[in-house]
C-alpha cells in the first residue's frame, strides 16, 4: 500500500484549525478574536481544498474569511473591544457540555465511511446519477453548477429567498445606516469625504456607544 | 499629507480588477469553482473595501442604498421571473430546456442557469452589502487614530 502524502496536509491543516480554535477562544481582545475567525475560515477553506471541494472552499473564503469578518468587525465597532471576562463557574458547566459531546461524536466516528470512498451512502444512489447524467442533461462540464441551478432550482430559488429575507430582517431592525438623517443632517450633499460626515453622525455615535460604555463600566 | 495614500493607491487599483473577477467567477460558473453567489460575495467585497478605504458616505455615492434595496428583491424577482418565463414556454416551472429550441447543445440549460444565476448574484451583492450598510452605517467612519 503506497503512502498517500497529502494526507498529511489534511493533519496539518486540521491541527492548525484546533490551535487556531483554541486561540480564539482564549482570547479576550475582541479584534484579534475577530481576526483569528477569519484565519479560522481561511484554513478551512485550504482544507476543503485539499479535500476536493472547490466550490465550497471558494464559498468559505469569500463569506467565512471576507464578508463575515468585516461585518463581524463592523459590529464590534458598536460595543466594547474587550471581552468580559467570564466566571469560575461557568468553565465547569462549560466542560461537561463539550465533554459529553466530543464522546458523542468520537463514538459516531466508526460509524462514518472511509475517507474518499466512491460507494459511500452520501456518494451513491442521486450522486452518482448526476455525475452520469449531468452530460448528457445540461451538457457543462460543473456538475456542482449543474446540481445547484438547474436539478435544484427550487432548492436554490428558495436560498435566494432566504438571503433575501435576511436583509429585510437586518434592515428592518437596524435600518440602512441613515436613520439619524432627520435630526441630525441639514447640511447639503458634501462632497467633502469621511470626516466632514461627523457632525452629522454625531447622535448616532452617542446612541451607539452608550450600550457599551455602561458595559465598561460594569466591567471597572 | 492624507495618511492612508498607499492603501487608496493600491485600493483604487484593486476595486476595479476585483469587480472583473467577479464577473469571471459568475459567467464562468459553468466550467469551474464558483457561481452566482460567489460572484455576488466578490462585488459586495469590491464595495465594502471601497467604504473601508473611502468612507461610508463615499461608498453611498457611489451605490446608493436605494439601488441596495432594489437590487435585494430584483435578485428574487429575476430568478422566479426565469421560472415564469419557462411556465408560459409551456415547459415546467424552471425547466430550462425549453429556453431555446437547441435541445441537442442544451443551450436552454446553459441560458436558464445563466439567468437564475444573475438572479442569485443580484440578491446576494446587494444583500452583502445592504447588512455592511446598516451596521457599519451606526457608527461614524475610524479616526485616523484607531488605525
Amino acid at each position: 500500500m503506497e503512502l498517500d502524502l497529502t494526507q498529511f496536509l489534511d493533519y496539518a491543516l486540521i491541527l492548525m484549525l484546533f490551535a487556531v480554535g483554541i486561540a480564539v477562544v482564549r482570547m479576550r481582545n475582541l479584534f484579534a478574536a475577530v481576526m483569528l475567525t477569519g484565519v479560522y475560515s481561511l484554513l478551512s477553506a485550504a482544507w476543503f481544498v485539499s479535500l476536493d471541494a472547490v466550490d465550497v472552499a471558494f464559498t468559505e473564503a469569500a463569506v467565512g474569511a471576507g464578508i463575515s469578518t468585516v461585518l463581524m468587525l463592523a459590529a464590534m465597532l458598536l460595543t466594547a473591544r474587550e471581552a468580559e471576562p467570564s466566571g469560575r463557574g461557568r468553565h465547569w458547566a462549560a466542560l461537561a457540555v463539550v465533554s459529553v459531546a466530543g464522546a458523542a461524536m468520537l463514538f459516531a466516528v466508526p460509524d462514518m465511511p472511509v475517507y474518499g470512498d466512491a460507494n459511500s451512502i452520501p456518494n451513491s444512489y442521486v450522486g452518482h446519477d448526476y455525475l452520469e447524467r449531468t452530460p448528457d442533461d445540461i451538457a457543462i462540464p460543473n456538475v456542482v453548477t449543474a446540481v445547484l441551478a438547474s436539478y435544484r432550482s427550487f432548492d436554490t430559488m428558495g436560498e435566494t429567498s432566504v438571503i433575501f429575507a435576511a436583509a429585510v430582517a437586518v434592515m428592518l431592525l437596524l435600518g440602512m445606516g441613515d436613520k439619524a438623517k432627520p435630526q441630525g443632517k441639514k447640511q447639503a450633499p458634501n462632497p467633502a469625504p469621511a470626516s466632514a460626515s461627523k457632525p452629522a453622525t454625531k447622535t448616532t455615535r452617542k446612541s451607539a456607544r452608550k450600550p457599551a460604555k455602561t458595559k465598561a463600566e460594569k466591567k471597572s | 499629507m492624507n495618511p492612508h495614500l498607499i492603501l487608496r493607491v493600491v485600493s483604487k487599483l484593486l476595486i476595479p480588477m476585483i469587480v472583473v473577477y467577479g464577473f469571471y467567477v459568475h459567467f464562468h460558473g459553468d466550467y469551474s469553482a464558483g457561481g452566482g453567489f460567489q460572484a455576488g460575495v466578490i462585488l459586495a467585497v469590491a464595495v465594502i473595501l471601497y467604504a473601508l478605504i473611502f468612507g461610508m458616505e463615499e461608498a453611498k455615492k457611489a451605490v446608493p442604498p436605494a439601488a441596495v434595496k432594489i437590487g435585494t428583491a430584483l435578485g428574487v424577482f429575476i430568478y422566479v421571473g426565469v421560472g415564469f418565463v419557462t411556465l408560459f414556454l409551456g415547459g415546467n416551472f424552471l425547466d430550462f430546456d425549453v429556453l431555446h429550441p437547441d435541445l441537442a447543445h442544451k443551450s436552454g440549460q446553459h441560458i436558464g442557469i445563466i439567468w437564475v444565476e444573475i438572479g442569485v448574484l443580484v440578491t446576494v451583492a446587494s444583500v452583502m452589502v445592504a447588512v455592511f450598510y446598516a451596521f457599519a452605517g451606526r457608527v461614524p467612519d475610524m479616526s485616523d487614530e484607531e488605525w
